[in-house]
């Protein structure tokens, strides 16, 4: 324990002695604040939809089949009531939900009011294009039930109501920051030190490769919680991102996702035999994260091969908890999917690391 | 250290060979070191020395052969080792942006030492290794011979029974190279059984025994007295006036093993079993002309160097 501490101690001397380094800790998220703060929207299809269907009628089935059929939405799930349906949307099972009321028939009959409503996720950026875009789609004209030339839904953006890019950018922003920082950080840390020769004397002093690891790591798990609170603040402050969920919870996760991609960077240095190469391949790993993790594109839209890489990835099931916790105030027990897939990354991580670190220069 | 009960040798290697790939870098080694004695490794670049040191300290696995350092078998027990063992890297391997007093601190604190007792060990090795008055220096500002010193008191902490030293003193100005080779001395006197590696006439004479390493293989062995007393060649000096015209009489003669130039003399080794080496020497200069004096003299450990080194290579050669 003691060991841990002076490689701890050791570790935030350098640190603060190392400008450039130190500068990056504020410097990345500062950047990428500003440079993510405009993201791009894109069309998607086969987001994963919930019903509620109140009328149950002929007439309300085939509306919900020539939704499925325009091939937009996928009806993964049918709900019994609203709040069901809410509750689906905030877990992030579903991210648009569609409500047939009871009266849908009489409302037929009446030109002002809309036959039905669509509920969806202004988390993610680009849901909330496709609802504007079914509201205008040309649903096949059915005599007798609905015309073309009347609006059948209303719209209804949960959670981000003035559909601002920002506050879908910012809390899944803190993962890619993450994901990039403590990558690169441990990774080109560790990798100094072989660089540099330090390791070889480490090696053949009574400090374990556990504790060599771990005192490493410690600095870092504060470094980006720092990181996170500063992201969040400039959110809140400059952007005006609301936390619907509790900090805690927020935290948690924030520690969660620390922990996974610490390993990652773990991982990498066991690989890279120079500062360059671990630089790499934080690279490597940042750039499909960012692609793949719905940060940018809603997962939903993307192809199996893409879906099922992201699952590797831990910004993937970051992107899910902080979406959920910080804009849909979903609970950790409604996000214990994405909590366990984190928890199983870093296990698995942890065990390629002990396996692949040995205690020599072989 | 030195009251503790003590048997058998610090380090026994039977065997030891290490193969990276295709390259055999340390060959069939084999060697005892007496405890509180300084042992040498003596050899040219990529001789071997550096990948011996590194596996009697567990850092590298023989591919084949053994050791056991300290009664530990290595590197299977290499871990309980480590409390016993000071290690000095041929690079500086200490921290550049710390200071002395953090490196040393660090490395304290990793062998355990406790707060009161790291402080004064600190302060003790800051005395005895002049570096009191750069204790909140940089390492990486400091010059060579002072960063020397701080790896030696950073190595020897921890009071080692072993003190592993590869090249200690290759960036090191000679007047600094005097004073480390006076400390490892003093920690001798205490104990210390040291190994050291160097390139160093000068230093592997000051050693107690002595090891010429050549291409990965041990080629001689002994005190370095033994070694000048029983080189296998024999060792004729001339003092010319026209040394060049001297050297080149003894050009492309088999039993000529090899010929050096020390200002206005030659050092020729000869094969050992030539009758008459002297004579032999003559007659090659008269016949080229070459007015000389020639005497058989007693081999410096130069001599044993070039004579255990390049003689052999041109055995391989041929």
């Amino acid at each position: 324990m003691s060991r841990i501490g002076a490689i701890a101690t050791k570790e935030i001397r350098q640190l603060r002695r190392d400008r450039l380094t130190f500068g990056m800790i504020v410097g990345i998220p500062l950047l990428q604040m500003l440079l993510f703060g405009y993201a791009i929207n894109f069309d998607v299809r086969g987001l994963s939809a919930g019903v509620v269907d109140e009328a149950r009628t002929s007439m309300s089935r085939a509306l919900i089949a020539d939704m499925e059929a325009s091939g937009v939405v996928r009806v993964r799930e049918h709900a019994a009531s609203i709040a069901d349906l809410r509750r689906s949307l905030r877990s992030g099972e579903v991210s648009i939900g569609v409500y047939i009321p009871a009266d849908f028939e009489r409302r037929r009959l009446d030109n002002d009011r809309p036959l039905a409503q669509l509920l969806v996720d202004g988390s993610e950026p680009t849901i909330e294009n496709i609802a504007r875009a079914f509201v205008a789609m040309p649903l096949p004209e059915r005599p007798g039930m609905y015309r073309t030339d009347r609006q059948v839904f209303e719209v209804r953006t949960e959670y981000n109501p003035e559909k601002r890019t920002a506050v879908q950018i910012v809390p899944a922003l803190i993962g890619v920051i993450l994901t990039m920082t403590m990558t690169m950080f441990t990774a080109v840390a560790i990798v100094r030190e072989r660089e540099r020769g330090n390791l070889e004397l480490l090696i053949t002093t009574p400090a374990s490769p556990l504790e060599l690891m771990l005192g490493k790591l410690v600095p870092y798990v504060f470094i980006g919680l720092i990181q996170t609170t500063l992201v969040l603040l400039l959110g809140v402050l400059l952007f005006h991102v609301p936390i619907n969920g509790s900090l805690w919870a927020f935290y948690f996760a924030s520690l969660l996702f620390i922990a996974a991609t610490l390993t990652l960077g773990l991982i990498a240095s066991t690989f890279a035999e120079t500062q360059m190469q671990a630089f790499q391949m934080s690279i490597f790993v940042l750039l499909p994260s960012i692609l793949l993790s719905g940060f940018v594109f809603p997962f939903d839209g993307m192809p199996r091969v893409a879906r099922w890489i992201a699952q590797f990835l831990p910004l993937t099931h970051f992107v899910e908890l902080v979406r959920g916790i910080v804009l849909r105030g979903a609970g950790l027990a409604e996000l214990q999917v994405p909590i366990y897939k984190l928890l199983a990354f870093t296990a698995a991580a942890l065990t390629v690391v002990t396996l692949r670190f040995h205690k020599s220069l072989d | 250290m030195s009251g503790q009960a003590q048997s058998g040798p610090a380090i026994s290697a039977r065997n030891l060979t290490r193969r990276f790939g295709k390259l055999t870098a340390v060959d069939h080694v084999s060697l005892d070191i007496p405890r509180a004695t300084i042992y040498g490794f003596l050899g040219p670049n990529g001789s071997g020395k550096s990948t011996t040191i590194r596996m009697l300290c567990g850092l590298l696995r023989p591919s084949e052969g053994e050791c056991v350092v300290l009664g530990h078998q290595v590197p299977r027990e290499a871990e309980q080792l480590r409390l016993k063992l000071g290690y000095m890297t041929q690079r500086f391997s200490l921290w550049e942006d710390l200071t002395v007093q953090e490196n040393l601190d660090f490395i304290g604190r990793i062998f355990g030492l406790a707060g009161d007792m790291r402080a004064a060990r600190i302060g003790e090795r800051l005395a005895q290794y002049h570096l009191e008055d750069r204790r909140d220096q940089r390492a990486g500002t400091m010059s060579g011979g002072q960063k020397q010193r701080l790896a030696l008191a950073a190595a020897t902490l921890h009071e080692p029974e072993l003190l592993l030293l590869d090249e200690p003193t290759s960036a090191v100005d000679p007047q600094s190279r005097r004073d480390f080779w006076e400390s490892l001395f003093e920690l001798v006197d205490r104990g210390t059984t040291i190994l050291v590696s160097t390139h160093y006439m000068d230093e592997a004479e000051r050693c107690h025994g002595l090891a010429i390493l050549d291409r990965g293989r041990l080629v001689a062995e002994g005190s370095p007295r033994q070694l000048m007393d029983s080189i296998d060649a024999a060792v004729i000096e001339i003092e010319a006036d026209d040394v060049r015209g001297a050297r080149h009489a003894l050009d492309g003669q088999d039993f000529v093993k090899s010929v050096a130039q020390l200002g206005n003399r030659l050092h020729a080794l000869l094969a050992q079993d030539r009758s008459d080496p002297e004579g032999s020497i003559r007659k090659l200069l008269e016949q080229h002309g070459v007015q000389g004096k020639v005497e058989r003299v007693h081999a410096s450990l130069e001599d044993v160097f070039v004579a255990a080194t390049r003689f052999d290579a041109d055995e391989k050669a041929a």
